[in-house]
């Protein structure tokens, strides 16, 4: 193989490491959202599967257990979200909030009584499972068949939360409820079970996209691990209109951003370095702007649902 | 009956004037109480580490040094946010309006030599409140003119600011011979004086406190707090006033970010001399909490960024006599504002239930 080949396969390799954490983020945010829980806890739910995963990978030696520990934790902190936004009704964004600055705090805190300065943390991750003949392929098969079971799950969920969603009973569901919660509510819909369901939904694959991060891609915690990566899933939600295929594009665009920049350094290019740190964002922001009024969220995205019946 | 409605209203009025300050106070003794909880698994004595933290923060004189000078970028970034706030923005970006801010001042600290202090500072400060309100003005502006979400907007243009400082640091404005990115120093004309001798207490205190006085005059007594107001409860009614609602938010947001780049600027020319990167330990991120907390209350935002201040300042000594890490403090601050959120709610709930007539009216 020339070497351009080269260099080309190993840039969607590297697009797609860091595309991953940002699409599980994504997906989770677009459960919620879809139920009309606005979701900016994203990047705290994040940082908790980081955390949660590189702690409990570190004392039980298992990448999978940590896995599964990230999965809980993501979860119950989506619980709490839904508990604040749903029943308490508390202001969605002020929730969120919370949530990032509590877990910030909270993981910081936990990453230095768990990781000492005497141990050195080296996680073991988990293992490549290439698919026989698929990942023979040339380019491709090696970058989407040789790859950890957390990158198939994606894959497959792509299709699988596309179908769901605009396919099924339970998706049309999940739409009217965040499009038009009185109806469904009319209809016997269980408005804020269902917004419970997808808010902690949303925060086990969040916490799997901070697994990814973590266990697969880095293979240590330090604070802040997350970056604003929940963020950056915020804006591909956004800017893929809330549709499962094109919000992960999205994040394959912000992913592939992302890579250019080590590919760019590797290549001794004059381009100050903070540059190519700040082009995610600034993609996003552009991706934000170029959209602006073309991207409709769901109609109740934010608005707490109030039984008309029930008095406060 | 109707004296009943009358006690109950009475009642009322005082709980309506006391709950605002019960529920903030709750709010941090609860997440005191499970920061003691997290100093305990850490294997420390809470007692000792909080009566360390804060008696090295509140009583003792280069404590309250310490508290001062990290109260007052804190003061001003919640000023910025609580304006935004009150116009209905959700202003995340103070992290990237002090960064910039910081940038303004180094820049005429810098570049403008030989002027006398008395133009100098002034200059500096508004070089650092310009940038910032520029910071601030981008996002308002895709807000108001465009409906583009300022949330995610001003989050990323943190992350902008941030790198673009970093970047700015360690070439064009870097030092000659710095060991690592810093800028040079900037001209001694340009630096605000010391308040309390031999400690860091610099004016940055006092711009915060006069911005907190002014901010309370504008918003209290003159059409454009009105508008502010009035924007921020309703925007659509506003309009059919006839107030200008898009320009109300870009001036608000401009001046959210503009308070932020004080703050900046004040740890360029009070306490750094210099630019550096990441110089800000996330001030913008405390200041959210700050201004939620506070609940548009101006004199609560002093308190409450004072209480933060003293947070962080004692928490550096805790680490190094009693062994907590420093995160502690970042994980009770992040608390408060959740349990002022579960705070408010049960608060509104108890108001409606007090201002419930006893019986029905008819």
């Amino acid at each position: 193989m020339s070497t351009s080949l080269n260099f080309f396969s190993d840039y969607l390799s590297a697009s797609l490491r860091l595309s991953v954490p940002l699409a599980f983020a994504a997906l989770g945010g677009l459960f919620s959202e879809r139920s009309g829980v606005l979701n900016i806890g994203l990047e705290g739910m994040l940082l908790t599967g980081a955390f949660m995963s590189a702690a409990v990978t570190f004392y039980s030696n298992n990448g999978w257990v940590g896995i599964l520990a990230a999965i809980a934790a993501g979860g119950l902190v989506g619980l709490l979200h839904a508990y604040l936004s749903v029943t308490l009704r508390v202001d969605q964004l002020v929730s969120g909030l919370a949530i990032n600055l509590s877990v910030a705090g909270l993981t910081a805190f936990g990453s230095r009584l768990v990781f000492t300065t005497e141990t050195t943390q080296k996680l073991p991750g988990i293992g490549v499972i290439s698919l026989p003949g698929l990942s023979q392929i040339p380019i491709l098969g090696s970058l989407l068949f040789n790859q950890d079971l957390l990158v198939y799950l994606l894959l497959l969920l792509i299709p699988l939360v596309t179908y769901l969603i605009f396919r099924t009973s339970l998706g049309l569901t999940l739409r009217a409820v965040g499009e038009y919660p009185r109806a469904a509510d009319t209809a016997g819909v269980g408005v804020g079970q269902v917004r419970y369901v997808s808010v902690i939904l949303s925060g086990c694959l969040a916490a799997l996209g901070g697994a990814y991060l973590v266990l697969v891609h880095v293979r240590f915690f330090t604070e802040g691990i997350s970056a604003g990566k929940g963020f950056i899933a915020l804006a591909a939600l956004i800017f893929g209109r809330w549709h499962p295929v094109y919000t992960v594009l999205a994040c394959l665009l912000f992913g592939a951003t992302e890579a250019l920049q080590l590919r760019v350094q590797a290549f001794n290019l004059n381009i100050p370095y903070q540059f190519l740190t700040m082009l995610p964002y600034v993609i996003a922001l552009l991706a934000l702007v170029g959209l602006a009024g073309k991207s409709t969220p769901p109609a109740a995205l934010g608005v707490p649902y109030v039984k008309e019946s029930s008095e406060d | 009956m109707a004296r009943a409605s009358k006690l109950s209203k009475f009642q009322s009025v005082r709980l309506n004037w006391l709950l605002p300050v019960v529920s903030p106070v709750a709010a941090i003794g609860l997440a005191l109480l499970v920061g003691a909880i997290l100093i305990a698994i850490a294997g420390v004595n809470p007692l000792r580490a909080y009566s360390v933290l804060f008696s090295e923060a509140l009583l003792n004189y280069y404590g309250i040094g310490n508290t001062l000078t990290k109260m007052a970028p804190l003061l001003l970034t919640s000023l910025g946010v609580l304006v935004a706030l009150k116009a209905g923005q959700f202003n995340i970006g103070g992290e990237g309006q002090i960064y910039m801010g910081g940038l303004g001042s180094a820049v005429i600290g810098l570049s403008i030599p030989g002027l006398p202090a008395i133009i100098h500072v002034p200059l500096a400060l508004v070089g650092g409140f310009a940038l910032g309100a520029l910071w601030g003005l981008i996002p308002g502006y895709l807000k108001a003119m465009r409906g583009v979400n300022e949330v995610i907007t001003t989050l990323l243009l943190n992350y902008v600011a941030q790198n673009l400082i970093s970047y700015l640091v360690s070439g064009p404005l870097m030092a000659k011979n710095a060991p690592s990115p810093f800028s040079p120093a900037i001209a001694p004309s340009a630096q605000l004086p010391i308040l309390l001798p031999q400690t860091q207490t610099h004016a940055g205190i006092l711009i915060g406190l006069v911005a907190t006085a002014i901010l309370w005059g504008v918003l209290t007594f003159t059409p454009f707090g009105y508008q502010i107001e009035a924007v921020g409860q309703n925007p659509i009614a506003a309009r059919y006033a006839g107030m200008p609602v898009r320009r109300t938010i870009m001036i608000a947001m401009a001046l959210a970010g503009g308070l932020a780049g004080l703050a900046g600027a004040g740890e360029v020319t009070g306490l750094k001399y210099r630019l550096f990167e990441n110089f800000s330990p996330g001030y913008g991120f405390d200041a959210i909490a700050i201004a939620i907390l506070s609940r548009g209350n101006l004199a609560a935002i002093v308190f409450i960024s004072l209480f933060f201040g003293a947070l962080r300042s004692g928490a550096s000594v805790m680490q190094r006599s009693a062994g907590v890490p420093v995160t502690v403090v970042y994980a009770i601050q992040g608390l408060t504002v959740l349990f002022i959120a579960i705070s408010l709610v049960l608060e509104r709930r108890l108001t409606l239930k007090l201002n419930q007539p006893p019986f029905p009216d008819s």
